[in-house]
């Protein structure tokens, strides 16, 4: 006989609502989770809690299902603002605007971090305890799940026929005979198996009582579990990667080279831990920038393809190659991607000064302001400083009038007009203060007028010359070339992230998929004959134990006695 | 060629948004039908024992241990049994819905392949192509629960929903075939929009059947305090409240992961497109939203205290942050999901 001894001593007498929820621990408030032992301070308690006792309260509290939820909550709540108001990171012009909208509640609404809600103390506070309520979750979850998983199936309980699932006959065959041939079925079902009741060894006596407990599905709980460990990994890899990287954007004149050199880059925040020595020395042009918008029908304008034809080199004295720079196909080069995010017009001029000596000529980058692409932009002339000349103003690549007023109706430059203000007086350029290119520091400058004393518009078609007045000289309209707004990452380890992602996902998989289930096989001799029954409980629902019974049932039963058991309950699926 | 493809569509798109109408006429006449008919009752030891206890809270109504303490044996009453004719005719007209909506899926199919093959594309580039996609996640995931669980007494709601929501896409929302902007032309766009819009079919499937359960399970609650009420109309023939929640709970339990899937694979994009995995971009925002309020929702089913009503409130509160990020977002919103072609 294969059947081995046990000497299990495990008590056969537990209530089968508690054998449901044995074996793993669960954390407080889990509706499967044991209440605490008398005199823990969990209870209603009013007398004063010694220091120690408070902190474990506390962390008990920190690390319940209720506390998990109501986070949860808190986060989802605490995200909306994000999405309503407009954020500093996503998007600054916009907050911008909004905060010229609303002077009032601009000030409070500083204070409470409503521009940048995801970096702010609140949002941080809530994610924070998130995640050690997490890890306090998770890890206490880890060490039990350890020893879980080595154990044993549980006694059968006294009582089979009260589970959800059984079945039960007799049978004229011997209690091993059975026994043998539901240990082969159950293991073949790769069930862990234990047996409980063999005779000791050397007692040749036929057993008079075998019970077998089978238990399956102890992947649920490990899943449940890399899931949540993913979700650390996951986060934790996202800030992380942003440490060792860099992050930064340019606008490139199509025509015009990029070298990755800090001063070529329009905005760049590198990590925290990354050395700006570090920027690999690779370089592009952008020989030239294809785009092309819909001309007909309903989607009229919307934007059908665009490209930025690149040479680049990896290093100084490598040989070049094409690349043809997409959405959705960055190049990889030098370790950072690169990734091309925007475009625009750079109205070309020429500046003239009273003698006609050029003053200023080529391209300025303006920005597009909607999808019309009507862009906003300056032109500094630097010159002696009492009369350097500064321009601000629209370009509107298909120039028309909409209710009287100068707009675009088309987002190519079917008919480019650029319409600007010029002023006269200092830039500030020599204040030492860094000044963007895309904004005209008018505290020291006048507007050109004209005689009624308003500031004068200047309106140039493509090839026009305009005069200033005053002698001080004129500007044309050269043309216009496009530019294409790069963003360059590195972002090392970004993997991390992905990997978490995806063990997020199997872990999630298993955690709502695999239903654990407990299998008990009784056979005992009694009056004459053998009685068997078996019986089902699964501690998840969603599971059918009723069909996994009659199935061992009609696998055990001997076959000419085998039919349908008189006690079959058979339960609907809902 | 293509001219007569996107006709076609339109055309299929027209004709199941009437059958789906039929269909909802014939499920009311169903429900009117049964105005009289008798409960079906579910006896289970713990349902008697709550009764004998007097207890007037629902059910525990948990999903793991649903299976433990209720085993479900549906028997007709026997003292106020109907007429089986009565229940045969309310019967027919639930069946006569029934094939109606697979009728109407038919068409609804063909209306959205025929749209994909007349822009060379996958047909989800605009907002009108994303309802007819994710309406025919919802219709396809309703008929293969009703092939599995018998779930037809959705069957009202189902196709309510989807009159509702077919109508406003074919007359507010339609746009004629047009090209992908290039923000999309990526198979990222196949992998994450078919995921969110079959993981939106199976939440929104998810959604309609808490609602019953929430009715349903008011009912039962005030049964238990007015036993000798007559219980009758097609609300007291539909399962009981437990066994919707677990139905509830199956669907969600199968679209969560599948959202998880859809929102990874949209960060993965995002990284691929625009060189970050997550901006807090406002589709992002409520994207992230609507997972953390269906993460609580499984959470809750585990918290002592949260099983039951509370939970499907939840998943309620998960659905409407679901469908403000679809509509209002698109709408009303700015940032880079501008795909909505309004
Ligand atoms: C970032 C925070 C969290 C996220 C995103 C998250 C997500 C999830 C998800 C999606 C599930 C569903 C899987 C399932 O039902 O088995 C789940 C289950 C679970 N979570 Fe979390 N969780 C978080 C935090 C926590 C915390 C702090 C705790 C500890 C109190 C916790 C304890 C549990 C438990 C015990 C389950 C299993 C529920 C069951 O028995 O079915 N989770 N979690």
């Amino acid at each position: 006989m294969a059947l081995r001894p046990s000497s299990d001593t495990r008590e056969l007498d537990r209530d089968e609502r508690d054998e449901a929820s044995s074996g793993l621990d669960r954390p407080e408030g889990h509706v499967d989770a044991r209440p605490y032992p008398a005199g823990s301070s969990s209870g209603g308690e009013v007398s004063a809690l010694r220091p120690r006792e408070f902190a474990r309260w506390l962390w008990r509290q920190l690390t319940s299902m209720r506390t998990a939820l109501i986070l949860l909550f808190l986060l989802a709540v605490a995200a909306i603002p994000g999405s309503l108001i407009p954020q500093e990171r996503v998007d600054p012009s916009a907050v911008f605007l909004w905060q010229q909208k609303h002077p009032k509640l601009t000030p409070s609404f500083e204070r409470f971090g409503m521009f940048s809600v995801f970096s702010s103390v609140w949002f941080s506070a809530i994610y924070l305890l998130l995640m050690l309520s997490l890890l306090g979750c998770i890890i206490p979850r880890l060490r039990v799940y350890a020893r879980a998983v080595k154990q044993r199936p549980p006694r059968a309980p006294r009582h089979l026929s009260r589970l959800p699932a059984y079945d039960t006959w007799a049978t004229d065959e011997s209690v091993p005979v059975v026994a043998d041939r539901a240990r082969h079925l159950l293991s073949a079902q790769r069930r862990r198996l234990e047996v409980f009741g063999a005779a000791e060894p050397g007692d040749e006596r036929e057993p008079r009582e075998l019970v077998l407990s089978a238990e399956k599905g102890y992947l649920r709980e490990a899943g449940n579990l890399l899931f949540h460990v993913a979700v650390v990994v996951v986060l934790v890899g996202v800030a992380a990667t942003g440490l060792f990287g860099f992050k930064g954007s340019a606008a490139v004149i199509a025509g015009q080279g990029f070298s990755n050199t800090l001063i070529q880059y329009d905005d760049f925040t590198p990590g925290t831990r990354f050395d700006v020595s570090d920027l690999a020395p690779f370089s592009f042009t952008v020989d030239d920038f294809d785009v092309r918008w819909e001309r007909e029908g309903a989607g009229r304008g919307t934007p059908v393809n665009f490209a930025a034809h690149l040479t680049v080199t990896d290093e100084p004295g490598a040989t070049s190659y094409d690349y043809n720079l997409r959405v959705n196909h960055p190049l990889e080069v030098g370790g950072a991607s690169v990734y091309l995010v925007g475009h625009g017009y750079a109205p070309r001029v020429t500046v003239r000064d009273g003698e006609g000596k050029v003053a200023f000529s080529g391209p300025a980058v303006f920005l597009p302001q909607d999808a019309s692409f009507v862009s906003f932009g300056v032109i500094k002339v630097p010159g002696d400083t009492s009369t350097q000349l500064g321009f601000e103003g629209y370009f509107f690549p298909t120039a028309a009038l909409c209710k009287g007023q100068p707009c675009s109706t088309f987002p190519d430059a079917d008919n480019p007009v650029l319409s600007l203000i010029a002023y006269q007086g200092d830039l500030g350029l020599d204040d030492g203060q860094p000044q963007s290119v895309y904004v005209l520091d008018k505290s020291r400058m006048q507007p050109f007028k004209t005689p009624g004393g308003n500031p004068r518009a200047l309106l140039l078609a493509e090839g026009e010359t305009v005069k200033l007045g005053h002698g001080a000289g004129s500007i044309t309209f050269d043309g216009y070339d496009r530019w294409v707004k790069l963003q360059i990452n590195k972002a090392p380890g970004k993997v991390v992230p992905l990997v978490g992602v995806l063990a997020a996902i199997v872990g999630l998989l298993g955690s709502l998929f695999v239903r654990p289930r407990r299998t008990w096989v009784r056979i005992r001799r009694d009056t004459g004959r053998t009685v068997v029954e078996v019986a089902a409980l699964d501690r998840v629902s969603g599971g059918d134990p009723a069909a996994h019974v009659a199935e061992v049932g009609e696998a055990l039963r001997p076959a000419m006695t085998a039919g349908p058991g008189e006690h079959t309950r058979q339960e609907e699926s809902p | 060629m293509t001219e007569t493809l996107a006709q076609l569509s339109n055309n299929a798109m027209y004709s199941a948004t009437v059958v789906y109408a039929l269909a909802m006429l014939s499920h009311m006449a169903e429900w009117a039908m049964a105005r009289t008919l008798p409960a079906v009752v579910t006896t289970s030891r713990s349902r008697a024992a709550l009764v004998s206890a007097g207890r007037t809270t629902a059910p525990p109504e948990n999903g793991r241990n649903a299976g433990v303490n209720e085993p479900n044996r549906r028997t007709v009453v026997g003292s106020v049994a109907a007429a089986p004719a009565e229940v045969e005719r309310s019967d027919r007209f639930g069946r006569i819905g029934l094939s109606l909506t697979v009728l109407a899926l038919l068409l609804h199919a063909v209306g959205v392949v025929t749209r994909g093959i007349a822009a060379e594309r996958v047909p989800w580039g605009s907002m009108y192509e994303f309802s007819i996609t994710s309406t025919l996640a919802v219709s396809s995931a309703y008929l293969f629960l009703v092939r599995r669980y018998k779930i037809r007494w959705l069957g009202l709601l189902v196709t309510g929903f989807l009159v509702m929501v077919l109508g406003l896409a074919v007359i507010v929302l339609y746009r004629p075939v047009g090209p992908l902007v290039p923000a999309l032309h990526s198979y990222w766009l196949a992998i994450h929009v078919s995921a969110a819009a079959i993981a939106g079919g199976a939440l929104t499937v998810g959604a309609l059947a808490s609602v019953l359960y929430l009715v349903r399970s008011a009912m039962e609650t005030r049964a238990l305090a007015t036993p000798d009420k007559p219980r009758t109309g097609f609300l007291w023939r539909t399962p009981t409240a437990a066994d919707i929640d677990r139905l509830s709970y199956r669907v969600h339990a199968f679209a969560f992961p599948l959202w998880t899937f859809a929102v990874l694979a949209g960060a993965i994009w995002a990284e691929y497109a625009w060189g970050r995995y997550w901006g807090w971009d406002p589709k992002e925002v409520w994207a992230f939203i609507t997972w953390v309020v269906y993460a609580a929702y499984l959470h809750a089913r585990a918290t002592a205290g949260w099983q039951g009503r509370a939970a499907a409130y939840v998943a309620l509160f998960g659905y409407a942050t679901f469908i403000f990020n679809f509509v209002g977002i698109n709408l009303f919103g700015s940032g880079l999901h501008a795909y909505s072609g309004m």
